[in-house]
């Protein structure tokens, strides 16, 4: 999501309408869709929806040198989802490129030229593989129509080989270096006069390769910037080199919305390396992308800044906060445990809940909660910032790089074209480098320094205290069984502070995007269902997190979904197959949900049928069934989100003492087709691990507006030891479907299917997370 | 003044004896493979090798540097080092890659110590270095490959 997205709140209303109406076939659907955008207006999906949209001009993407050396630019951020070379292997495939002569380029902020750029919800393989196939598609034909012209011959007879156009009678043969230069001079070709490679042609794309659980297959084309990372070579945001660089930390107001009083920077000043303390002017709340304001140390490396910091006293004006200075966790959710007692807005219902409630045999009911996290890549914010002449260049590990410069721009009083974004390497995302707040402060440092670049540099307590928190939630749920135990009735309720408190005055209500991330898309098949939203205002700064609002729905639901097993006794993977009902296909608009990650429902229903195969896979991978052993258990849990499809099993154990092992996860998952399956992997792989830290480990707690925890020691993410001891990714090959995310969608399921397997293990219901200590005693 | 020694080059340096070693490698020295996460010894991101054994750069005061500091940057040169960093290319293990220049330095130094480490060792040795792309499998199988020991992970 991004700063755009906040349109997409605004559209909420001229949708609302729909719902309810809605059912019935695809095609009244789209239409529909088409009525709710009003008049002729057509409905846009996917790339086409995006700011800047796509392209796939191959004059802005492909660059063939005389030596053959083939640059191929990427426009999207790379913080280890590997899209710098997926991407660009697509490209190169489709090219007929010797992966051993492709280099990347990394594309500035622009999206007039390069398309959208906003590298967030898991979709840049899923909009800009098309694009780039075509735009390789066309570089690659007019490399042919080059050689055609060069040998007198109809294009018809020459074919693409491994950097070389062939003439297919004679074998004559011409590198791509050979023909660049004249191929550059032809028209390129239009969209319908494209012709795609075919599957059996491609070299690259959709091929198995590398670590596959545990083993390896075969090599894997080497990643873009392998070896730059593990000879400490490659580039990320604090490692950009300058001459006649400083340094700067900012000292933030403790509370969010509070601001600087008065200051005292004499002791600062002394401090060897410090050159200059100034203050940084915040905007108050909504904060949007905008500075919390503070002072900032200005040195001559990061060192003496951070000690010059220490050494500012500043008296901070917390009236200026508002009840955010009374905000404190526990009595926080007291308050939303308290509320979801009571009715909220309605956001999906059918049937007579309250007769099926009051009827039904057996009664189930829970509340679930989890804390606010911080994203904490391992590369805190950083961004350098040097202006001159009325010109602002900008170097930072950002994952949207538009809404940088135009975010700086607007800073600084200069047009967008004035300023120059460089995106490096990121050393991880998770949602926090969408926001761009890091550069503006770092360009608002730097005006005070005119034509010299200044880094700002985040420490990791910056980064806790100040994140922009993964949303505290409390969701209640009940359900009415029959005397079979099955669900008659099902209750929902949700709350959680919205994103839209960061942009706009506090909604206190989820907006559409947050509600269709598995709330009101929830897919159980329930003859009598109602979806609740009660308000929860917002303290903090709120923003996604890796897969956002997913996360305490699919923890709530799919811990609920367990908890109604075993009161009906049945085996839970038997009766959420069963609570799935028959395969079908939903349709986002039949439950209310408007949004579908920004894409076409006609291309991207929910579909049970893919839900119902990854679970069992998984946990027929999983051995479910067997006899576990002694204080051991298999846990389950599925989500679909980001328009892709997730199951998991974890095994575990628990010893008498409360000590958990985890033995074994089996994911599986059905993202349609996959473009480069080998980091499909990893991204799953390594949400299992983010997801084992969101169960066990991971809060981020508030005292009078205070964040209490600044640091590894307090605010804890998995280690080693904290991992499977055996992980299995199983990819379903779907490749006739629309291809759908991969970043995200391993999450959610995570730490809903640890806590059922320790609740099979032990007998212990885990509501409240993370789990900490509870299994001590 | 500070004179250290890091990767075979000797640096006079005008700095204060307090400031972190983590610091002056990237700030002073311009080095820039050896990264900051926590500045409290909690990651491992800043990872360096003092006479062969692994320390956290960010709490090392300068003055206490006194010896061989070796960096990420050297390891293509280290016969172990190389090795390991071979085994991490194979394997895929980077994701995001920050943090991983420091895994590559703890893990060579735990094999240069121990050169075919139990599967615990390696667990226990490298819980001090934070991956929050959570490489943490690829990472044990990758240590395993360097030591000779291709393992299931």
């Amino acid at each position: 999501m991004s700063a755009d997205d906040n349109l997409m709140i605004a559209n909420v209303s001229r949708r609302r309408f729909l719902m309810g109406l809605a059912g019935g076939s695809a095609l009244v659907l789209a239409a529909r869709w088409d009525v709710a955008l009003g008049g002729n207006e057509k409905a846009q999906f996917g790339a086409g929806a995006m700011p800047g949209g796509w392209v796939d001009d191959p004059n802005v993407f492909i660059h063939i040198d005389a030596d053959g050396l083939v640059t191929i630019v990427n426009n999207r951020s790379e913080m280890g989802q590997g899209i710098r070379t997926s991407l660009v292997m697509v490209g190169a495939d489709e090219l007929g490129a010797d992966w051993d002569r492709v280099r990347v380029e990394q594309a500035e902020g622009d999206h007039s030229k390069y398309g959208n750029q906003n590298t967030d919800g898991s979709r840049s393989m899923r909009h800009w593989y098309q694009p780039m196939r075509r735009a390789a598609a066309a570089a690659r034909q007019m490399l042919e129509q080059a050689a055609a012209n060069e040998w007198g011959v109809p294009i018809s007879e020459v074919q693409a080989g491994v950097h070389t156009i062939v003439h297919r009678s004679s074998g004559k043969e011409l590198g791509f270096g050979e023909l660049a230069a004249k191929a550059r001079e032809l028209e390129v070709p239009g969209r319908h006069a494209l012709v795609l490679k075919r599957d059996d042609e491609l070299r690259f794309v959709g091929k198995e390769t590398g670590l596959i659980n545990g083993e390896l297959k075969s090599a894997y084309p080497k990643a873009i910037d392998g070896e730059d990372i593990v000879t400490g070579k490659a580039i990320y945001g604090a490692d950009v080199p300058f001459d006649n660089l400083l340094y700067a930390v900012i000292a933030r107001p403790p509370v969010y919305g509070a601001t600087v009083a008065n200051f005292d920077d004499a002791e600062a000043l002394k401090v060897p390396g410090v050159e200059k303390v100034l203050k940084v002017e915040g905007t108050g709340q909504p904060a949007g992308f905008s500075p919390l304001g503070g002072i900032a140390v200005v040195a001559t490396n990061t060192w003496a800044a951070m000690e010059g910091r220490k050494a500012l006293k500043i008296d901070w004006d917390l009236e200026a906060a508002g009840d955010n200075a009374s905000y404190t966790s526990s009595a926080y959710r007291e308050s939303l445990e308290k509320a979801a007692q009571q009715p909220g807005k309605v956001v999906r219902q059918h049937g007579d809940l309250d007769a099926s409630l009051e009827s039904a045999a057996k009664r189930v009911s829970a509340t679930y909660y989890m804390p606010h996290m911080a994203q904490a890549p391992m590369e805190p914010p950083v961004a350098t910032v040097r202006i001159k002449d009325g010109k602002a260049e900008v170097w930072a590990p950002v994952q949207n790089p538009q809404a940088t410069r135009d975010t700086v721009a607007g800073r600084l009083g200069l047009d967008a074209e004035n300023v120059t974004v460089h995106v490096t390497l990121l050393g991880g995302g998770f949602g926090r480098k969408s926001k761009p707040d890091f550069a503006i402060e770092a360009a608002s440092i730097a005006e005070a320094f005119q034509g010299r670049p200044i880094r700002l540099q985040w420490s990791r307590e910056d980064d806790i205290h100040h994140a922009y928190f993964h949303a505290v939630s409390v969701d209640y749920l009940e359900a009415g069984l029959d005397d079979n135990g099955q669900a008659t009735g099902w209750l929902h309720r949700t709350l959680s502070p919205s994103i839209g408190s960061l942009f706009a005055p506090d909604p206190k209500h989820k907006g559409e995007f947050e509600l269709g991330m598995g709330f009101n898309t929830m897919p159980f098949s329930v003859p009598a269902l109602r979806l609740e939203n009660p308000p929860a205002p917002a303290h903090v700064r709120i923003g996604w997190f890796r897969s956002v609002y997913n996360l305490p729905h699919a923890w709530a639901i799919q811990s609920f979904a367990h908890e109604m097993a075993v009161a009906a006794g049945k085996d839970h993977r038997d009766y959420v197959l069963d609570l799935l009902g028959p395969d079908r296909e939903i349709h986002n608009l039949t439950v209310g949900d408007g949004w579908n990650y920004g894409e076409d429902p006609d291309l991207y229903p929910i579909d049970i049928g893919r839900m119902r195969t990854v679970i069992e896979r998984a946990t027929s991978e999983a051995g479910w069934g067997k006899s576990p052993g002694k204080n051991r258990g298999l846990g389950l849990a599925f989500h679909h989100s980001f328009v892709s499809y997730t199951a998991i099993v974890f095994d575990v154990e628990v010893d008498d003492q409360g000590e958990l092992t985890i033995h074994r996860a089996d994911i599986a998952f059905d993202c349609g087709p996959q473009a480069n399956p080998e980091r499909i992997r990893s991204q799953l792989e390594g949400a299992i691990v983010m997801g084992i830290g969101i169960a066990l480990q991971s809060e981020v707690t508030f005292e009078d507006g205070v964040a209490q925890q600044g640091n590894f020691d307090k605010f804890l993410i998995p280690r080693m030891p904290d991992a499977p001891k055996m992980l299995r990714v199983h990819l379903v090959d779907n490749p006739d479907e629309a291809m759908g995310g991969v970043g995200e969608p391993g999450l959610p399921p995570v730490a809903p299917a640890l806590c059922n397997a320790i609740y099979a293990a032990t007998g212990k219901r885990i509501r409240r997370l993370p789990v900490g200590d509870q299994l001590k005693g | 003044m500070a004179t250290l020694t890091i990767n075979g080059e000797r640096y006079e340096l005008d700095v204060p004896d307090n400031m972190p070693l983590l610091w002056v490698i990237r700030d002073v020295v311009g080095l820039k493979g050896t990264k900051f996460g926590c500045g409290m010894s909690q990651c491992g991101a800043c990872t360096v090798h003092l006479n062969g054994t692994a320390i956290r750069s960010c709490v090392t005061p300068v003055s206490a540097a006194s010896g061989e500091i070796t960096t990420i940057e050297a390891m293509a040169d280290d016969p172990v080092g190389s090795k390991v960093q071979q085994a991490w290319l194979d394997l895929g293990v980077a994701q995001c890659g920050y943090c991983q220049g420091g895994q590559i330095m703890n893990a060579t130094a735990l094999l240069k110590k121990t050169p075919n480490p139990e599967t615990g060792e390696i667990v226990d040795a490298m819980a001090g270095n934070l991956c929050r792309c959570g490489t943490y499998n690829r990472i044990l199988a990758a240590i395993e490959r360097a030591s000779g020991q291709e393992g299931e992970a």
